[in-house]
């Protein structure tokens, strides 16, 4: 009978096909706009592909060579280092002072929390347009400028001098501010599953509140959030794109210091060059280099080891 | 008849009196010696709390004065923006520089805020909807394979989705998407990071709730929409407005993607508007200030289960 066919069929018991109803589209989707590209990119970085999505000529590592022999993209990956080396402890520090602040908070809790939280509605475009508009704008009005008036001190050209560098300032500032409060959420959650008995304990062997206790019982215990906002924070650190993109390029084009990958590639596969068989080499240069470092970032956190 | 003490007991009770009020006296004296230090103690942790509050004020000063100058500029005219004499307040709101970029035929604004908002629902009701299908099934539909699933699912949380842009642009390109509205949304809707929230949310989801179901004869995909969903709420509530608020910002897509004026998003528009030549400070400002109500909206409402939500991913045990 067709009714107890189509109910067999379609019954609860039948649990590979219901797995597959539910999670197929996912895993359908995700294959082809994620590992079909990747799998398309490593093929096409091995051609010459000029304005062309298609492969035309079999160049073998070229691709790979041109890219690592050309300064401009090794200096794009020298640029990504040293910005995560400068973004990642400072958002750590600034996140973790935030939470630990709010945290023993007695009153207005919520208030400091969606202010320190409210940036993260706000975009890296939007961003970058008030820092480099309004801030830090080389010219007289800007606000940067104006404090530095009122001590006497000079103005500075901050997003065309290299020497000192302060688009640096320009462009960590711009991030902390965007992405502090995300991370500051994570330590309080992490904050608030440190069981109160380990205070107790610590009050009662004689433990001094404040950096006594924060190093031997609120850190430590603080050893899992750590670790993922570390590992989240270097793998956005090294998707910079937005805020380089918005803050340092203007109509007369980019200029050749800090300049990210990301950009880099943008330009090179997309830009005036439209070499996508050289951009493909790129991206996966870039790929297996971010995989590298997250692999023996977990590693050196033991993440994914079940000790605790 | 009593025996009276002997000498030598006295003495020892003598002693002991003495020992006795030797340890009263000590005790005395720690105790003393602890209040004072429980003073000074109390005295530090009270001026301890005094500089944490006017550090945070501080700290929450400078985390609004961005938000105050977009909204500052934006209601200036040009020249109280570029003034060398800054001031605080503008000398005169401009209400008008908000009619003033709506009606700018240079700046598509109206149609930009329209493809975001568009792209950004469409988006945030496609992951949710995907996302929490598969997270779903990961969880609770026992099958062999699961892991190995599971596992391809992950290993795309290793390819940062930036990464793949030129690829990405690549197959989109060859569909022929490239500036159309499928084009921008399709490609973002299978978010890992979503389907392993929603996973980590459902295999903590009570049994008992589903066992009831069961019983009434559901199957899984009635179980799901019935039962589940609704009792799920919050969770859905915090993915989405975290993948909104992402749609809404993206900007390296539809940069790529979004290449003819007609699918320009917001962050798109006013990106054209930093890197051009002469730039119309007043209406790039207003449109920024524009650009990020939609989202203040959001957060305000729904803040509460953004927190919660960004707590509760569980990414950090």
């Amino acid at each position: 009978m067709r009714g107890t066919f189509v109910r067999r069929l379609l019954g609860p018991q039948n649990r590979h096909l219901w797995f597959w109803i539910f999670v197929g589209p996912f895993v359908l989707g995700l294959t082809l706009f994620t590992y079909v590209p990747l799998a398309w990119s490593v093929y096409l970085s091995f051609f010459d592909a000029h304005n062309t999505v298609s492969p035309t000529e079999f160049v073998g590592f070229d691709n790979y060579t041109a890219m690592l022999g050309d300064d401009a993209f090794t200096g794009s990956l020298v640029t990504f280092l040293v910005f995560t080396a400068f973004i990642v402890p400072a958002t750590y520090a600034l996140s973790l002072a935030l939470a630990l602040m709010v945290n023993r908070l007695r009153w207005a809790q919520a208030f400091f929390r969606s202010v320190f939280f409210l940036p993260v509605a706000c975009s890296y475009v939007v961003a970058a347009l008030i820092w480099k508009m309004s801030i830090f704008n080389g010219v007289r009005f800007g606000l940067a400028n104006t404090v530095l008036d009122w001590f006497g001190a000079d103005q500075i050209a901050w997003l065309s001098t290299t020497d000192p560098p302060w688009y640096w300032l320009v462009i960590v500032t711009v991030r902390l501010w965007l992405q502090a409060g995300f991370y500051m959420v994570l330590f309080l959650a992490g904050l608030q599953r440190i069981s109160p008995r380990l205070y107790e304990a610590a009050a009662v062997d004689g433990a001094r509140p404040g950096w006594q206790v924060f190093r031997h019982i609120t850190f430590p215990q603080l050893r899992a959030t750590s670790v993922a906002v570390v590992l989240l924070l270097v793998i956005n650190a090294f998707q910079a794109f937005d805020e380089f993109y918005n803050l340092l390029s203007d109509s007369r084009g980019y200029p050749p210091y800090a300049r990210p990958p990301l950009v880099y590639l943008y330009y090179t596969a997309l830009g005036q060059g439209q070499n996508l068989g050289l951009g493909s080499a790129g991206a996966v240069i870039l790929a297996l280099i971010i995989a590298v470092v997250t692999v023996v970032q977990a590693r050196w956190f033991g993440l994914g080891r079940k000790e605790d | 008849m009593p025996t009276p003490p002997k000498p030598r007991d006295a003495r020892r009770r003598n002693a002991r009196e003495v020992r006795r009020g030797n340890a009263r006296e000590v005790r005395r004296g720690n105790a003393r010696d602890v209040r004072n230090a429980r003073d000074v103690r109390d005295a530090l942790v009270g001026v301890g709390r005094a500089v944490r509050l006017v550090l945070l004020l501080a700290l929450a000063l400078v985390f609004l004065i961005p938000f105050y100058l977009l909204v500052r500029n934006g209601l200036s005219s040009e020249a109280d923006i570029t003034s060398p004499e800054w001031t605080f307040f503008p000398r005169e709101l401009h209400w008008s520089n908000v009619s003033e970029l709506f009606d700018d035929p240079n700046v598509p604004m109206a149609h930009a805020l329209l493809n975001s908002s568009l792209i950004a629902v469409l988006t945030t009701v496609g992951t949710l909807l995907l996302a929490s299908l598969a997270g779903y099934g990961l969880a609770r539909i026992p099958y062999a394979y699961a892991n190995v699933v599971f596992y391809w699912i992950l290993g795309t949380l290793m390819v940062p989705a930036a990464v793949t842009f030129v690829p990405s642009f690549v197959l989109v390109s060859s569909l022929g998407w490239v500036s159309t509205l499928r084009g921008l949304v399709v490609p973002t809707l299978f978010s890992a990071v979503a389907a392993f929230i929603f996973r980590q949310y459902f295999l903590g989801f009570p049994r008992e709730l589903e066992d009831a179901a069961r019983v009434d004869g559901l199957g899984y995909w009635r179980t799901y929409w019935r039962v589940v969903v609704p009792n799920s709420r919050p969770v859905f509530a915090a993915v989405g407005t975290i993948v909104f608020i992402g749609a809404w910002n993206s900007f390296l897509w539809p940069l790529v993607i979004g290449q003819d004026r007609d699918t320009w998003t917001v962050q798109v528009a006013l990106s054209t508007f930093t890197t051009a030549q002469t730039v119309n400070l007043h209406e790039l400002f207003v449109a920024a200030a524009v650009s990020i109500v939609p989202l203040l909206v959001v957060f305000l409402v729904l803040q509460r289960h953004i927190v919660a939500g960004v707590e509760r991913t569980g990414i950090d045990d």
